[in-house]
């Protein structure tokens, strides 16, 4: 037996309760980890590193149009190889479900996003039909649509011309990802801009975003940058990002995601200071005559303190590492899900952070129970005093 | 005359509980030779197990000394007196007072985590000092599959197994049969005269006290008889 030995056996001396309590852990832990995860990653500053595309939104939201105009200007800044523009079209299909669409150009779509696989004979019949669309595989799988079909969709934001807000789409194709990432993500549609531009009640020669294809060796910052300066103190200032955070800032219309995540993760972790704490004193106040025993035997106060210490790192380190090892196996599953749209990295700074939040949770619920350990008077614990 | 293995001198302890002021010894002074077996024995409240604790270095005295082993452990105090009882006393209690989460083995190993000894020294010492009590064969139970005399067997291995110079035993047949108490006693006896042991042990039992060499007898904190003056 060692040292260790005897703090895992006492650890689970009442087995339902230490499991119940290794459980609350891990579960704490596992949220912590997928939480702080989100808290990384709509904190994170831009990192332009690797960048084969950025994205140009209304410098004050991308809910705020920018003018068609801005194209032409934007294809001259250096560096930029293709343009296109993306306006949020939405659309609900059948009585409530809602889609993911966008209208764009077909030509600059297949120009900007070659990772968007599909013949092209569908390309160009894209290009040439006004009401076309062009929907993922996975879009395509989950509700049986085939090319040829006539889709009708409902718009809570774009109504017709006529004041109806039903509109109707020829699809005209179905596109794949060029591999299993990109696969993933075809969970959108596409439809033709110079029909919903024409068709729409308002806003004509708006649009929500331009995406930028970079020429080769293009430096992405550089280029951003140059477009934010050519806009700025005009009627249209732009702020342009990387996909990444352009992505995360769409997520982010949720609201404050990071003071969301700090009150969930302050209320998770005040209630397992109660639970842990709970344990250890409970565990401690039981067994006073064990740890009077331990100081007969010759153990110093010091030791018997160390004991009680372990065993409250025990419960939280031990379920914080497995409840962080459940938190990166689900970010990886969550990420692969969302094929990379966020990517949710439960990465080593969060297992740092998680670390660090263990040791000062040890401290935090073992402290007290240890102090009362060492303080112990051993005559007084022996007669049950 | 060699030294005595225990010398208690003038000895009073008071304890205060709030407002209350309680003498529980009265200047008591009394040796014990190496290798007795000495009973102490009276009514309740008449001091013996504060004179035990004294004697074992759990409590200090309130004046006097007292001298165990060589050492005048009343000047010692915290990691110091510590680490003297897990050298030189060896404790039995009327409760057995093991841990519930250990086996019997690992119950005796426990006093073997103060030693530098590695790990496979210490569980020989574990099996030999079972074999010594009767229970190389309960070595992998847990208490709670144990009798109560096998339990008391298991706190005798876990207190001679840093071979101490004294045990220091607080009624450890107050909770037994007295089939199974005799048997305790024969134990405790062998291990005094075959292991040279010297054995203090506090009892209210006549029959127990018959297998000690001496009595000593003490009323309202004070010695009656059978001490040998320090």
């Amino acid at each position: 037996m060692t040292r260790f030995g005897f703090v895992m056996a006492n650890l689970f001396r009442r087995k339902t309760r230490g499991t119940l309590t290794l459980l609350s852990v891990v579960s704490a832990f596992l949220l912590f980890g997928l939480l702080q995860a989100v808290h990384v990653l709509f904190n994170a500053g831009v990192d332009f590193v690797g960048a084969t595309r950025v994205v140009t939104q209304a410098r004050v939201s991308f809910t705020s149009a920018l003018p068609l105009r801005l194209l032409s200007e934007i294809t001259a800044i250096p560096g930029v190889s293709e343009v296109m523009h993306e306006t949020w079209f939405g659309g609900v299909w059948q009585t409530n479900t809602p889609l993911t669409t966008f209208a764009t150009v077909p030509e600059q779509l297949h120009a900007v996003y070659p990772e968007w696989v599909m013949p092209e004979a569908e390309w160009r019949a894209f290009a040439a039909t006004r009401t076309g669309m062009i929907v993922g595989r996975q879009v395509a799988d989950q509700f049986g649509w085939k090319v040829g079909q006539k889709i009708p969709l409902a718009s809570n934001i774009y109504p017709r011309k006529d004041g109806s807000k039903a509109w109707a789409f020829d699809l005209v194709g179905i596109f794949d990802g060029k591999d299993e990432n990109w696969q993933r993500q075809t969970t959108q549609e596409f439809i033709n801009y110079a029909y919903f531009d024409e068709e729409n009640q308002f806003g004509r020669g708006n649009v929500n975003i331009y995406v930028e294809k970079l020429k080769q060796g293009a430096d992405p910052a550089a280029v951003a940058h140059a477009i934010d300066a050519r806009f700025e103190n005009s009627t249209d200032e732009t702020k342009t990002q990387t996909e990444r955070e352009f992505n995360v800032g769409f997520v982010k219309q949720i609201g404050d995601i990071g003071l969301i995540v700090r009150w969930i993760l302050s209320a998770v972790f005040f209630t397992l200071l109660l639970v842990v704490g709970n344990t250890m004193a409970q565990s401690v106040r039981e067994r006073i005559p064990e740890l009077a025993v331990l100081k007969t035997l010759g153990f110093t106060d010091a030791s018997v303190l160390g004991f009680v210490i372990a065993e409250a790192a025990a419960f939280c380190i031990l379920g914080g590492l497995i409840g962080l090892a459940l938190a990166t196996g689900v970010g990886a599953l969550v990420e692969r899900k969302l094929g990379g749209f966020l990517p949710l990295a439960v990465d080593a700074g969060v297992w740092a952070t998680g670390f660090a939040a263990m040791v000062a949770m040890s401290l935090a619920v073992g402290l007290l129970p240890a102090l009362r350990a060492k303080r112990l008077n051993i005559v007084d614990a022996l007669a049950g005093r | 005359m060699s030294e005595p293995m225990v010398a208690v001198r003038d000895v009073t302890k008071v304890y205060v509980r709030g407002a209350q002021r309680v003498e529980v010894l009265h200047g008591i002074s009394l040796e014990i030779p190496r290798g007795d077996f000495v009973a102490l024995m009276g009514p309740s409240g008449s001091g013996k197990t504060t004179l035990l604790n004294l004697i074992g270095g759990l409590d200090q005295p309130s004046s006097g000394e007292v001298e165990v082993a060589g050492r005048r452990i009343d000047r010692l105090a915290g990691n110091a007196l510590s680490h003297w009882r897990s050298e030189n006393v060896g404790f039995i209690f009327q409760f057995y007072n093991l841990m519930p989460v250990l086996t019997a083995a690992d119950n005796v190993e426990l006093p073997l985590l103060l030693t530098r000894l590695p790990a496979a020294q210490r569980r020989r010492n574990v099996e030999i000092v079972l074999q010594i009590v009767g229970l190389a064969d309960r070595a992998r139970h847990r208490p709670n599959e144990l009798s109560g005399g096998q339990e008391q067997r298991v706190a005798i291995a876990r207190a001679i197994v840093s071979d101490p110079q004294i045990l220091v035993c607080d009624e450890p047949t107050g909770d037994l049969d007295r089939a199974t108490a005799d048997e305790i006693l024969k134990l405790l006896q062998t291990l005094n005269r075959e292991h040279g042991k010297t054995i203090v042990m506090v009892t209210h039992d006549p029959k127990a006290a018959e297998y000690a060499g001496r009595t000593i007898h003490l009323d309202k904190g004070r010695l009656v008889d059978g001490a040998v003056a320090a």
